[in-house]
């Protein structure tokens, strides 16, 4: 295996054994079931709507069951290194930065893909009431897990930003709430008025709201997974950023 | 095999590091002396890459730090100064990633865990989850991770703080058998360290080198270098003054207590001639017919020399 591959191995692994080794891993596994299912069912009308679709009654409750969640997940990423020194160790390792960077987020973000693909239940159900569009399902999936990636992307960049796993995830839920709610109506509402439109839509664009909608519907478009993508690069970007003024400063 | 030029680090207008230089060969033990906030620590971290020096440079094994980073970590080991290591993984995991990170796979990484937990006394612990250790065993632990590659250069930050006196004594003879064929740099406050496992010693004060020799060339710089000390009984203290200050290669003399005991110091007239004074005072003992239990030449001290140096204003007056 080529060196950058398992410098990124091992430091996953270590990552997702340290998820897994404790009961926190599993505490929010089950808080996440609980909370789809109880958006599913309860919130969402699922049985009522009488449709075969898990657009509205499923996905649509992901923005903002992330929003909290994934900060939970992802704010001990560099906070804790840093707040136990450990960073010091990892970071004089025979490893270039972005390694150690690219993975922790793959650790995490498998974590959330596994919570994620735990809830095929509400999958299961569904087929066996109707019959769903796979191809919208495997969307709707795919757009969730970008999006649990594009919060995780930011909530690792403010976990290197101190050494205090709560502020990490006080910081994370708010950037998390601006991305999203720069699309929203509230937002654009206000902008509505005096701003140009093409300034609406600029600031639109850069909303995981819209971008995660279209993936609901069933519509995989180029331009949305270049968004995910380009929020994932640019936070580890930042990441890598902040990481040479903690060294440096 | 470690050198090091110009060394600044300035955090924002505060300069830690100003301008240290030095070099280290293979098969020395360099002890890296300094009062607290001295810029020990600090020194480390540009030297292992972990902090980007604000000016200077660093050669590990002929690779420049800055820009040969990875070729410089993989000749180093480092311990950093609170020996961290991951709470939530067993000493056995800790070592087999470190083993891992640092290239070691199937049979060498086992031999390497096997070898380190041997010498730095982990092997009943092996199973045991880091958090779980008393701070020794957790301070080994990461010492043990800086061994474990075998490496070239050890770089390590107050490698005996917080063990009790037979682990440190431990950890000293471990770092004295290593340095045979390896590079050490080692910081410490505690002295005596300096003397039980350094080739040479480097006194650091306010970001700068203010002391570099071997531990007997500095304990030589004491002001007590090379002083008599007596202690006679049954003589009044100004008769032993009275005749040590006639001794010709006596300078200053200095007595205290009563006819029970007297404690004398003489200070030599001359540095150059310290050898003799020790023999002129026993004659002048032998003479008199004091009875006496102690005479000896003193070699100076360490704490002495450390002090004068890194405490100017108050320390000096005498040296
Ligand atoms: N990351 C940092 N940011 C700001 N100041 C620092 C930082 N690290 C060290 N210093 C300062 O630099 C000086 C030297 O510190 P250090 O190298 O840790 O000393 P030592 O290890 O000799 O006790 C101290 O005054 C300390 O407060
Ligand atoms: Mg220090």
């Amino acid at each position: 295996m080529n060196d950058s591959l398992r410098h990124v191995w091992t430091i996953a692994k270590r990552e997702l054994g340290g998820y897994f080794n404790s009961p926190v891993a599993y505490v929010f596994i089950v808080i996440f079931l609980l909370l789809n299912g109880f958006f599913t069912f309860m919130l969402g009308y699922y049985f009522e709507r009488g449709q075969a679709s898990l657009a509205e009654p499923f996905f649509s409750w992901h923005p903002w069951l992330y929003l909290f969640l994934v900060p939970a997940v992802g704010m001990r990423l560099w906070a804790e290194e840093r707040r136990s020194g450990t960073l010091e160790l990892l970071l004089t390792m025979p490893i270039e930065p972005w390694q150690a960077i690219v993975a922790k987020f793959l650790a995490s973000w498998i974590f959330l893909g596994i919570a994620l693909a735990l809830t095929f239940p509400v999958v299961i159900t569904t087929a066996y009431l109707g019959d769903p569009d796979v191809g919208t399902v495997f969307s709707g999936y795919l757009g969730s897990f970008l999006l649990a990636g594009a919060y995780l992307g930011v909530t690792e960049m403010m976990s290197a930003l101190t050494r205090n796993q709560i502020i990490a995830f006080i910081i994370s839920v708010v950037a998390g709430s601006f991305i999203i709610h720069c699309g929203r109506e509230p937002v654009t509402n206000l902008m509505n008025g005096w701003a140009p439109e093409r300034l609406v839509d600029l600031v639109k664009s850069f909303s995981t709201w819209y971008h995660f909608l279209a993936f609901q519907r069933g519509v995989v478009d180029i331009r949305d997974l270049l968004y995910f993508g380009s929020v994932i690069g640019f936070s580890l970007f930042t990441t890598s950023v902040v990481l040479r003024g903690v060294r440096g400063a | 095999m470690i050198t090091v030029e110009n060394l600044v680090k300035e955090f924002g207008s505060k300069r830690a590091v100003n301008g240290v230089s030095f070099t280290v060969q293979r098969g020395e033990v360099l002890g890296f002396l300094g009062p607290n906030g001295a810029g020990k620590s600090t020194t480390m971290r540009m030297i292992t890459g972990y902090m980007p020096p604000t000016a200077g440079r660093v050669l590990v094994g002929g690779h420049d730090v800055a820009e040969k980073p990875i070729a410089a970590k993989r000749l180093l080991g480092y311990l950093p100064e609170s020996a961290p290591s991951y709470p939530d993984m067993t000493v056995h995991g800790f070592l087999s990633w470190a083993a891992e990170m640092r290239g070691l796979t199937g049979a060498a990484r086992v031999d390497a865990i096997r070898r380190v937990s041997t010498l730095c006394f982990l092997d009943n612990v092996l199973q045991q989850s880091v958090d779980t250790l008393s701070k020794g065993y957790r301070h080994r632990t990461c010492l043990a991770q800086a061994l474990i590659h075998d490496p070239d250069v050890l770089v390590l930050d107050e490698p005996t703080d917080g063990l009790d006196p037979n682990q440190k004594h431990e950890v000293r003879q471990l770092i004295k058998n290593m340095g045979r064929n390896k590079v050490i740099i080692f910081s410490t406050h505690i002295l005596e360290e300096v003397e039980a496992c350094c080739s040479r010693a480097i006194i650091i004060d306010r970001g700068q080198i203010v002391a570099n020799g071997t531990p007997s060339e500095l304990k030589a710089r004491s002001e007590l270098s090379g002083t008599v000390t007596l202690r006679v009984h049954g003589v009044a203290a100004e008769t032993v003054r009275g005749k040590l200050a006639n001794v010709a290669a006596a300078g200053k003399v200095t007595v205290d207590g009563d006819t029970a005991y007297v404690n004398a110091r003489v200070f030599p007239r001359n540095r150059a001639i310290s050898g003799e004074l020790a023999n002129a005072i026993a004659r002048v003992v032998a003479q008199e017919g004091w009875s006496f239990d102690e005479l000896h030449t003193e070699e100076g001290r360490l704490d002495d020399v450390f002090r004068s140096i890194t405490m100017p204003d108050t320390a000096k007056s005498g040296a």
